[in-house]
């Protein structure tokens, strides 16, 4: 039957459709769902790893024991998974492996906008670019198929308009999962140089017979039309293409990765113009370029920067927007992202912001602390970079004869990532620098998942839950706290020793994420009696709270149906008039 | 090719996303073709969410531009302000009347526009404001101002009003039923 579903659940559904047997990922926008979507339908064992770089390992051992098996994550994660891919693609499989890799163009949340087109070229694997979720459902068993038949991982990735968007898909029959044999092949998986060096050689004959594939498959298509205009596109930008001209001659690649050198010699002969259509990086066209095939319209009018759209398309070609929009109204207030009302990291950086120290961030609902009022954060990188890089800070610091001590802040589920490796360079190094641990026991930012903190896994079912203090501490650590950053004073006072002392010193608040674990606390109120209209409070940055001008000067007043009670505002008061309603 | 285009704005956590569903399903069922689209991610912490429901014989992106939507539904005026450019000219917008600041009024880096209706009322001329949050309430729950504004352009959709209500039954767990059919249908009555 057909359903209304995203990229993601396509993808989720026709895994276990196609005989999958384990998956495991970790989670980044606009990935995520893939793998929640699984552990929903409950046919397939799925997990979340701690990283990309684990998810893609414990894939590759799925696949060595004879799984079909898949490992999602976004762009960025690919490269902390880079390392395992750079020499899977040496390995091949023995089930088949797919790498489900979300980008963001347009990012639309991430810290960059890399393709992942270019980890194709760069690893020499297979990549399927699905342009709705119909595709994206088809293509997860093509891509099984594919990777079994040519002893390779393939990539199959979207972007966040395939995602996320939802259209149509009708399911394909369902094929049982087969778990077949768990081979030892010493020269094919040990990839010592003598057998590397064999391998190398057998990459470079796969991709040859991959590129004689790509002019044949079904998964590539030419829609011949006018002639005059003729196109070469994939994924959403397809759509874009088909919306801008619906009559126009298109060369859709299902096949991203090797191109049809052939196909596209022959199209481009058959059109007056040839232009090529892709978001971000010029990758076809480079390519095409050194075929020596001839590109009339390309990156030349495209953007390498952001999404692309029909009207985009139409300009390029050298035609008028198909539509003229008025304006958007300008000088309106921005209503961006912010830490919810009752976020347990509010406190924390009320504080860091008032001590005006240097902070060295890191990725997730604490990033938000770099937004004002608060600018409290100074760096964000990389996810796990705000602990390495703090040492790096503290390091010159040292050397260069400055006082003052770094501040790195991370989350749980970022310091499970790659912050421990930083941590124990820090210890190791005999480095200085305070570091607080956001510990809400969930991955918050991505929208709330599980981790090896949280006391329960991707299914829901309770689990082991690593300590904590016990895990800095083992690091070598000595200095470790654990504060309450609903209160204040006290967590003011902890970041204060923190970074009066020298050398390493850590600080970790287990206060839970309020929007995952629905915590509710009763509602403040003001009394207007007492305000004085300071705004001290509105350094909370909290979208309960509000000046109201009724009567002669403006007073602060707090929206009941808004506030969660937290009363880091009334600690922010200097005249004591927030109470609970 | 004639495609019906829907934009749905409002604030991360009013359920712009579930009445997104609601029209898609309901598309669905009436054998159209659709695509729906939004962006998530950050849209859970108070920021400003955009919605597409594109329904139509065939639909290809599931992108709704600027200049090209013929009904614009906001979930709270300054949002509707911020995308009524979305809207083609004779397009119609229908807005909850019910504000809520941003982060950056709160904490007293901007201020509201006092005179958010009147620029709507400039900017389109279909356009209409209900009071969502009393009708939600009314109807049982303060929650189901999304069904409000579904509710709300209802008979304006090139979809069946009975076939809307049959989706949102589907998609509603036991008590919330009947709550939600009374948002729905308290939405339609305000328009
Ligand atoms: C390499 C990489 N993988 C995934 C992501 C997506 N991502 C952004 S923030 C985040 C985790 C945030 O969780 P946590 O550190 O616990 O902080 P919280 O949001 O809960 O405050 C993730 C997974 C990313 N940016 N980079």
């Amino acid at each position: 039957m057909k359903k209304i579903i995203s990229g993601n659940e396509a993808i989720a559904l026709s895994f276990g459709d196609s005989g999958g047997v384990f998956a495991s990922g970790y989670p980044g926008t606009p990935s995520t769902e893939t793998l929640e979507e699984v552990a929903r339908l409950g046919e397939v064992y799925c997990e979340w790893a701690p990283n990309e770089k684990v998810a893609l390992e414990s894939a590759i051992g799925a696949s060595i024991a004879g799984g079909r098996t898949m490992a999602t994550m976004k762009h960025v994660g690919v490269n902390v998974a880079a390392d395992a891919l750079m020499t899977l693609t040496y390995t091949g499989v023995n089930a088949g492996l797919i790498l489900m890799v979300a980008d963001d163009p347009g990012m639309h949340s991430s810290q960059n906008e890399q393709d992942s087109r270019n980890y194709a070229k760069f690893a020499k694997v297979p990549m399927l670019d699905p342009s709705d979720s119909q595709e994206a459902y088809d293509f997860v068993r093509a891509g099984f198929e594919l990777s079994e038949q040519f002893d390779t991982p393939v990539m199959l990735r979207t972007t966040t308009r395939i995602s996320h968007a939802k259209g149509c898909v009708e399911p394909q029959e369902k094929i049982a999962p087969q778990i077949g044999e768990w081979v030892k092949n010493v020269p094919k998986y040990v990839m010592l140089p003598n057998f590397g060096k064999i391998q190398h050689v057998a990459v470079e004959a796969r991709l040859l017979k991959l590129q004689e594939f790509a002019e044949t498959t079904p998964l590539n298509r030419v829609e011949m039309g006018d002639t005059d205009l003729g196109i070469l596109t994939s994924g959403i930008s397809y759509q874009h293409v088909k919306e801008a001209y619906p009559d126009a001659s298109i060369l859709k690649l299902g096949l991203a990765h090797p191109l049809p050198e052939k196909m596209i010699r022959e199209f481009a002969g058959r059109v007056k113009r040839f232009m090529i259509v892709e978001e971000m990086d010029a990758i076809f066209e480079e390519q095409v370029r050194a075929m020596g095939i001839r590109v009339d319209i390309g990156k030349d009018r495209i953007s390498y920067c952001g999404e692309v759209n029909a009207d985009i398309i139409r300009i390029a070609a050298g035609d008028a927007a198909a539509v003229v929009s008025k304006a958007p109204v300008e000088n309106l207030p921005q209503r961006p992202p912010t830490f919810c009302p009752g976020c347990a990291h509010r406190g924390v950086f009320s504080i860091l912001s008032k001590l005006k120290v240097f902070v060295s961030g890191d990725i997730g609902c604490y990033t938000l602390g770099a937004l004002p009022p608060m600018n409290a954060m100074h760096t964000t990188i990389c996810m796990g970079a705000s602990i390495s890089a703090a040492h790096g800070m503290a390091k010159v610091n040292e050397i260069s004869g400055r006082t003052e001590k770094p501040v790195a802040v991370i989350g749980d589920s970022t310091f499970f990532h790659s912050g421990i490796t930083g941590l124990l360079s820090m210890s190791y190094n005999n480095g200085s620098a305070l570091v607080i641990i956001m510990d809400n026991r969930t991955t918050g930012m991505t929208g709330g998942q599980e981790n090896p903190g949280s006391g329960s896994i991707l299914q829901g079912e309770s689990a082991r839950q690593v300590d904590m203090v016990a895990l800095v501490k083992v690091l070598g650590i000595d200095n470790v706290v654990e504060i309450n950053s609903y209160n204040l004073a006290e967590t003011e006072a902890a970041i204060r020793k923190g970074l009066e002392t020298p050398g390493p010193y850590v600080l970790v608040d287990k206060n839970p994420c309020i929007l995952r674990y629905r915590v509710k606390k009763p509602v403040l109120s003001v009394n207007p009696d007492k305000c004085s209209g300071c705004s001290a409070c509105l350094k909370a940055a909290c979208v309960a709270l509000g000046l109201t001008s009724t009567g002669d000067k403006p007073k602060v007043a707090i929206d009941p149906n808004i506030c969660n009670g937290c009363g880091v505002c009334a600690q922010l008061c200097k005249f004591d008039a927030m109470s609970a309603a | 090719m004639n495609i019906f285009n829907i934009v749905i704005a409002g604030v991360g956590g009013q359920g712009v996303l579930m009445a997104s569903k609601v029209l898609a399903e309901s598309a669905l069922a009436c054998g159209m073709d659709v695509k729906q689209n939004e962006v998530h991610g950050m849209a859970q912490r108070g920021g400003s969410v955009i919605s597409f429901v594109r329904i139509g014989e065939q639909v290809f992106s599931p992108v709704v531009m600027p200049g090209t939507a013929d009904i614009l539904i906001s979930f709270e005026p300054l949002e509707a302000l911020r995308y009524i450019h979305y809207l083609k000219p004779g397009g119609m917008l229908v807005y909850n009347k019910v504000a809520i600041n941003p982060s950056t009024v709160a904490s007293g880096l901007a201020t509201y526009p006092g005179d958010v209706e009147q620029q709507i009322t400039k900017a389109c001329g279909n356009a209409r404001g209900i009071e969502a949050l009393s009708i939600a309430k009314k109807a049982g729950n303060a929650k189901a101002v999304n069904m409000v504004m579904v509710g709300s352009v209802m008979k304006n959709l090139p979809i069946d009003p009975l076939v809307v209500e049959g989706v949102v039954k589907s998609l509603s767990r036991d008590k919330g039923i009947d709550v939600n059919l009374k948002a729905l249908s308290g939405g339609a009555a305000a328009a």
